[in-house]
């Protein structure tokens, strides 16, 4: 069976910052990631940044995983940190600490790691309405992975719904890719989104209906058009159903943790609605009630590439420290730098629920 | 059928002609699509949205997380059923299938169910 | 008006507190900017992209920007760095009287060029007037334009966009 001191489970901006993390405190590091290509949400993201200059602000996302992978392939050159792409780890077996993974669909491997970092990211929430199954509805991430990463046109109007950041980043790219949008649904008062990612697409002409929701997609096997309604401040339906003309339905309605194999692991979990959904109890090091796994970035609770950067980095320094790999003083200056980056991001209001989120699941220290 | 490609982009380069095209067959028909793209995105820019059909109540179903991990997109390849499409690479020569109900493993064939 | 303002357009009192000074921008050659923000939201690459100083440093980052105009010199620079595309500079002092020259970010297809007629579009999108392109700049070199449009004086603070119009036939 294969070995390896650092298993990261999960290739997105949190797993790769804490495969470099432990690499350049001389680890040896494997990386697993269901995906045909490296880098999660972040190689989707064609807009700039928020945050502040250490998290890269004012670049767009897919330049940013750009720069992880520059790093990487020094790493991998330096034969410290091994990749692999399109293996899915698919089990966590307590008894022994192996995890068992898969290439592809048809091909089943097993590894032992003396420390894991979970980086599983997320995935996209759904909401009920009639035919929400039907082809032509996809996930905000779906969309952007057919027009940003494949260069596919997912179709030719696209009704969004779900005014958050993604939903209004994801209309602006779709515009970006000459896709027109019939317009923004949402159902709270106020989008939830920045307010300039909307003003950005408000000015191109796109409606967006606050108090709104969809009541159902129209169409025979494919979406044809949705109908939607305005609804009161406690979400009841309101006023006549409009019906919109469109081709594809987004949802870009939220995401939640994934966070199976923590589950399978025993790792202590919480549902945090701050936090998106279940999430591991984790201390300031991101380690988990398990003394060999950590948790980094979205699968510890939806919030941000920057933050998840750096809490990847935190908890590949830890990983390593817990194999006495790193010097008191290293260990020290680099925890207080990132625990200082990761306070500056969510200082302000926008972190307020993330903040009170994380006070449920943050233990001091375990023990 | 025409492949439904974003030829401009004012932020982002796809390097499509750079990229190989191989032939394919879905239910039978031929159709293009680039290597190694997802089996997924390479049908979608044919135009073809429904991948299977569900076992219970039989409503179509197509693309949805493409990340592999809400099962909508299950196809059977090569014979091979309940393939996550959207993160399997395409190969010159594959046979893409709709998967009608659950799908019957190989070593499955022949059993009575 | 909440309503609107709620959806991402910036309304009447808000509208007042992003004007730069009357007398100096009057007068400011290359224009001034104003920087529609008003959410607190972790971001300061307006800040980092400023060769002046003209935006002032920010305590927290989650702060929303305050200009010192007596120190914008209108490069447009911020315009480009800007994630949310909430800055444009506007220069009171260009062209003929009843003129503005406005530098706005662009981020769409098919790009503007020297030259071509544009629609100029407030903040809705809807159609404010015709416009006339004299220079496309990108000042970071990343794919965000900033397009040097001339409009009507008097519409400086309601043209957000531009919508350009290929005439094949041209
Ligand atoms: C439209 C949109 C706009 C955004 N804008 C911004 C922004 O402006 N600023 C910002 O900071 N953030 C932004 N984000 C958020 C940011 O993209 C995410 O917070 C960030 O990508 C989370 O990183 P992650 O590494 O935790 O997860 P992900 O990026 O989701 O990566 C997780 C990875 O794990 C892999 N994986 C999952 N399960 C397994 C498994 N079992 N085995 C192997 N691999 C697995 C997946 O394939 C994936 O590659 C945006 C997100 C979206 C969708």
């Amino acid at each position: 069976m294969q070995t390896t001191e650092i298993l990261v489970i999960g290739g997105g901006p949190a797993g790769l910052s804490a495969a470099l993390e432990a690499a350049s405190l001389g680890a040896d590091v494997t990386v697993l990631d269901s995906d045909l290509k490296l880098g999660g949400q972040l190689i989707k993201q064609t807009h700039k940044f928020f945050g502040s200059k250490a998290e890269y602000a004012g670049t767009r996302g897919f330049e940013i995983a750009n720069f992880l992978f520059d790093e990487i392939e020094k790493y991998k050159t330096l034969g410290k940190l091994k990749v692999f792409t399109n293996t899915t780890a698919t089990g966590y077996y307590k008894e022994d600490g192996v995890v068992s993974y898969m290439v592809g669909e048809e091909k089943y491997g097993r590894i032992k790691p003396q420390k894991l970092v979970f980086a599983t990211g997320a995935q996209e929430r759904l909401i009920p309405f009639v035919n929400n199954d039907m082809p032509g509805v996809y996930g905000a991430g779906a969309i952007q992975t057919l027009m940003n990463v494949y260069g596919i046109v997912p179709g030719e109007k696209v009704l969004m719904i779900g005014a958050g950041n993604i939903g209004l980043i994801v209309s602006y790219q779709l515009m970006q890719a000459g896709i027109k949008i019939a317009g923004i649904v949402e159902a709270m008062p106020k989008i939830g989104g920045y307010w300039v990612h909307a003003a950005k697409i408000r000015r191109l002409g796109v409606p967006i209906y606050l108090q709104h929701t969809i009541k159902e997609a129209l169409g025979n096997n494919v979406v044809e058009g949705a109908v939607i309604q305005e609804v009161n401040n406690c979400f009841q339906p309101v006023g006549d159903p409009m019906e919109v003309e469109c081709d594809t339905i987004c949802l870009a309605v939220g995401l939640t943790p994934t966070c199976e194999l923590l589950w399978s692991a025993g790792c202590e979990m919480k549902f945090v609605p701050q936090l998106c959904g279940y999430v591991a109890r984790r201390d300031p090091m991101m380690r988990t009630s398990h003394p060999d796994i950590w948790v980094a970035g979205d699968a510890a609770g939806i919030e941000e590439a920057s933050a998840a950067m750096v809490e990847g980095r935190i908890a590949g320094l830890s990983a390593v420290a817990s194999l006495n790999h790193v010097s008191q003083e290293t260990f020290y200056d680099r925890s207080a730098e990132y625990h200082q980056r990761l306070e500056n991001l969510r200082a302000g209001e926008v972190g307020e629920k993330i903040r009170s989120g994380l006070s449920c699941v943050c233990c001091k220290q375990w023990g | 059928m025409s492949i439904k490609l974003i030829k401009d982009h004012p932020i982002l380069d796809f390097g499509h002609e750079e990229k190989k095209m191989v032939t394919f067959t879905f239910d039978n028909k031929e159709m293009k699509g680039f290597e190694d793209d997802p089996i997924a995105a390479a049908l979608h820019a044919n135009g073809i949205q429904v991948y299977r059909i569900t076992p219970k109540t039989e409503r179509p179903r197509g693309f949805f997380c493409a990340i592999g991990k809400c099962s909508s997109c299950f196809m059977i390849v090569d014979g091979v059923p309940n393939v996550r499409t959207c993160v399997t690479p395409l190969k010159a020569g594959m046979k893409v299938e709709t998967q009608k109900g659950r799908g019957v493993l190989k070593s499955e064939e022949g059993e009575e169910r | 008006m909440d309503k609107l303002f709620n959806s991402g357009v910036l309304t009447a009192e808000r509208i007042e507190t992003v004007i730069p000074p009357r007398d100096l921008w009057k007068t400011k050659k290359n224009g001034l900017v104003i920087i529609e923000c008003p959410q607190r939201i972790p971001c300061n690459p307006c800040y980092e992209s400023c060769p002046t100083g003209a935006i002032l440093p920010f305590e927290d980052i989650n702060d929303t920007p305050v200009v010192d105009y007596t120190k914008c010199i209108g490069c447009g620079r911020c315009v480009a760095k800007c994630p949310g595309l909430a800055c444009f500079v506007a220069d009171l002092t260009w062209g003929a009287e009843n003129e503005a020259l406005m530098k706005l970010p662009y981020e769409m297809l098919p790009k503007p060029e020297p030259g071509d007629e544009v629609v100029c579009l407030d903040r809705i999108g809807s159609e404010v007037s015709q416009g006339k392109v004299i220079n496309i700049t990108e000042p970071w070199e990343d794919s965000t334009m900033v397009v040097h449009v001339v409009v009507p004086k008097d519409r400086v603070m309601d043209i957000r966009n531009i919508k350009v119009v290929k005439n094949n036939a041209r």
